[in-house]
């Protein structure tokens, strides 16, 4: 008993920070996709189109120069910050990036640490010194066993798999609860401006809710009726996700029962 | 390979099988939104699309002359095949046909065999020497669970609207040619595939891929009307778990119910 | 005097066309694409892990087409599995569509992209290699451009564009010549050039110059298709 109370302190407590560790992450997130003050124009853009035209403009992620037009390099939505100009992908895979939190699953034991599928295509690895505290080679499974859900933050990508951490606020074991997976490139409008949307979903439904980048998403409550509902919740913007008012409708199905 | 299900959402799923809840709110034995379309190619004698939520499939009927088998002279044939193609799911490889896409068309073919439906004793061009052969081919277009009972509609839909080509004086199939006469159909039979999911002590009905992969144990029947009655053509017990003697006299209360229930569902679109 | 189309359509004018993508919610990227009676329906999957191991290539992903018939898209039910024939146009387009993509930062990978023919009236492969481009780009990988393809011919001494199952089989004069291209929507590079029947090697720049404006207005088609993912 006095066992469980403590597993339950402990989750309170990883809640805690996690907060904070998304709010950073949908920051940045927000940079990335949302219109800031100094986004001045989104289009929708296909590869090989000439999104802009002359030598002051910068070419960063999903473009290139060619000659005096910068080209989109790949689907998704252009976007000119002052004078950077970048294609944001709107659908397709996960890709995952150095310092991307994602959610994956303990699928082996090696002799150095775990092997974790993170639902991209190489497999993660999170080395045994990569975990939060000491652990010894014999009590790997017990710290985490095949099976078990863990939030992770990509340390490296590499051509033969991707390195994972544990060092870091809010990652670690999930306990209870369930995951499910959205689109990963809806993920930023889960997190909602500087994780506006997110914490609307959480306060609502009282529920501790994880989001990785990769699209896996955990959530655990009080009760399976606020599970179900911050889940529904999440779904619905995913559906939705170019609804207007998107952010209203949202709060108006949490205030409902 | 698309990532599995954890362990948290497999208990999860129990846990709210068991009060009946479901995380698009549905009740345990309900079906999601089911859409029918027919004229999926106008190649095909008869051919139809089947959505049920997010899962697709579409299925095509050929038919073509060829000889009787030496067992059933006075018939025409029937062959069901099909491919769960990687096209419509992560989880579907190249290759060699998995078990998953060997079952799904024999538990189709002998549904809709054993039922009678297709009146093969009309298909005889010359008694002994050359039939008609039925090819009903099935191809999932998006796997969201339930494949079986979205592929059965398929068949069934698509049979009711088959025609029969028009003979060349060679004896072959004139495919150009507007087709007008109908396949022989035994009206009210309506085969369909139901299949029961169970998890834990939860059975549960037309399960999201999320959900068909947490449980345990499926089996699958073929219903139809004979004579006015309901009858069961095809059963198959997929997967580890048992059923009990109770829950099996439970899904014989619920399955005519569900063969009516299903039936107006689909009478739109038939 | 010029021939007549069966179909009544001018000697460069296209069948009507019909594209969509996000048309198979599990895959990475989808497309639908149709040239009048033809369908065909394109998923990507990927990058992924390519196996087996020995295939892969430690300095860039690759691209795996697997082209098909579904066995009712033609009148003569096609056998499923894959013939000789759907082999050899799953290379080809394989080898149209990789000029347009960038897979080298996806070392050891594979982008898988499946393409099957719903219904068929000729020109399978060239609306096959339209739908594949369009669900790549659907995939949001890296990509130079779109690729575009169409099947342009002669019939007897005419020059046309998007011949039909009819015009393949025209036997009159010199016959038909079919003439399936590909090439990338904003620049005179081919990717696709395969042919089948005669025709004198100073017509072949008539075939590249009404190859190269039908393809302009499918890439209008596509271009159009993928900026509708975002409804406003």
């Amino acid at each position: 008993m006095k066992n469980k109370i403590n597993k339950v302190q402990e989750a309170e407590d990883t809640e805690e920070i996690e907060d904070t560790e998304e709010i950073e992450e949908a920051e940045e997130n927000e940079a990335k996709t949302y219109v800031s003050e100094e986004v001045k124009k989104r289009k929708v853009v296909v590869p090989g189109e000439v999104i802009v035209t002359g030598e002051d403009y910068l070419p960063s992620d999903g473009t290139k120069r060619v000659g005096k037009d910068i080209l989109a390099n790949r689907f998704g939505l252009a976007e000119e910050a002052g004078r950077v100009i970048r294609v944001l992908p709107i659908t397709g895979a996960f890709m995952p990036r150095r310092g991307n939190t994602v959610l994956g699953r303990v699928t082996d034991i090696t002799f150095h640490g775990w092997l974790v599928d993170i639902d991209s295509a190489t497999s993660g690895f999170l080395p045994i010194e990569e975990s939060p505290r000491f652990i010894s080679k014999n009590e790997m499974d017990q710290f985490l066993a095949i099976g078990d859900v863990v939030a992770a933050k990509i340390m490296g990508v590499k051509a033969k798999g991707i390195d994972l951490t544990l060092k870091s606020k809010g990652l670690g074991k999930l306990e209870n609860g369930f995951t499910f997976k959205v689109s990963p490139n809806r993920v930023p409008r889960v997190i909602g401006k500087e994780g506006s949307m997110i914490n609307m979903i959480k306060e609502k439904t009282g529920c501790s809710i994880s989001v990785g980048q990769n699209g896996w998403i955990w959530i655990s409550g009080e009760n399976i009726d606020n599970e179900i509902k911050a889940r529904k919740a999440i779904d619905f913007i995913t559906e939705k996700v170019h609804m207007e008012g998107l952010t209203d409708k949202v709060e108006e199905m949490l205030n409902g029962n | 390979m698309a990532m599995k299900s954890t362990n948290l959402t497999i208990n999860t799923l129990k846990r709210m099988f068991k009060e009946g809840k479901r995380f698009d709110d549905r009740k345990l034995d309900e079906y999601r939104k089911i859409e029918v379309s027919y004229d999926v190619s106008n190649k095909a004698e008869g051919s139809a699309r089947v959505k049920i939520g997010k899962t697709e499939v579409i299925v095509g009927i050929k038919l073509a002359p060829g000889t009787p088998y030496p067992d059933s002279l006075d018939k025409g044939n029937l062959m069901v095949s099909g491919d769960l193609l990687p096209l419509a799911s992560p989880r579907f490889e190249s290759g060699p046909p998995g078990f998953a896409a060997i079952e799904l068309p024999r538990l189709i073919d002998r549904a809709i065999r054993e039922s009678h439906i297709i009146e093969l004793d009309k298909l005889v061009i010359k008694e002994g020497e050359k039939v008609w052969t039925v090819f009903i081919d099935i191809y999932p277009l998006n796997d969201d669970g339930n494949l079986i009972d979205a592929a059965c509609i398929g068949a069934t839909a698509a049979l009711k609207k088959a025609k029969i080509p028009e003979l060349n004086e060679n004896g072959t199939a004139d495919y150009e040619k507007k087709a007008k006469k109908e396949l022989p159909i035994s009206e009210g039979i309506e085969p369909l595939s139901i299949s029961f999911f169970k998890l834990g002590d939860s059975i549960i009905m037309d399960p999201t891929r999320e959900e068909e992969e947490a449980c345990e144990a499926r089996i699958t029947f073929g219903l139809s009307k004979w004579k006015k009655q309901y009858m069961i053509n095809s059963c198959q017990k997929s997967k580890e778990a048992t059923f009990s003697s109770a829950e099996i006299e439970k899904m014989m209360e619920m399955l005519p119910k569900k063969f009516d229930h299903l039936n107006e569902k689909l009478k739109k679109f038939f | 005097m010029a021939i007549k189309r069966t179909d009544g359509r001018s000697l460069t004018e296209l069948r009507p066309m019909i594209a969509k993508v996000g048309v198979i919610p599990n895959a990475d990227g989808s497309a639908i694409f149709s040239f009048g009676d033809t369908v065909a329906i394109a998923a990507v999957y990927g990058p992924k892990q390519l196996h087996p191991q020995h295939m892969q290539d430690p300095a860039t992903g690759i691209l795996r087409c697997t082209y098909d018939l579904l066995s009712f898209s033609v009148h003569d039910r096609k056998k499923p599995g894959p013939s000789r024939r759907s082999q050899e146009i799953s290379k080809v387009t394989e080898w149209a569509l990789s000029p347009a993509l960038d897979l080298q930062g996806f070392p050891n990978q594979v982008v898988d992209v499946q393409i099957y023919v719903i219904q068929a009236d000729a020109g399978t492969r060239t609306a096959g290699i339209n739908a594949a481009s369009m669900a790549l780009a659907h995939a949001g990988l890296p990509m130079k451009d779109l690729i575009c393809s169409v099947a342009c011919g002669k019939l007897d001494k005419d020059i046309v564009v998007d011949l039909n199952k009819d015009e393949e089989d025209f036997k009159d004069g010199e016959g038909a010549t079919d003439f399936p291209l590909a090439k990338f929507a904003t620049s005179d590079e081919f990717t696709l050039m395969q042919l089948d029947g005669k025709i004198q090697p100073e017509r072949v720049k008539e075939v590249i110059e009404a190859a190269t404006e039908a393809c302009k207005e499918i890439y209008e088609v596509q271009k159009k298709a993928l900026k509708e993912v975002v409804k406003h």
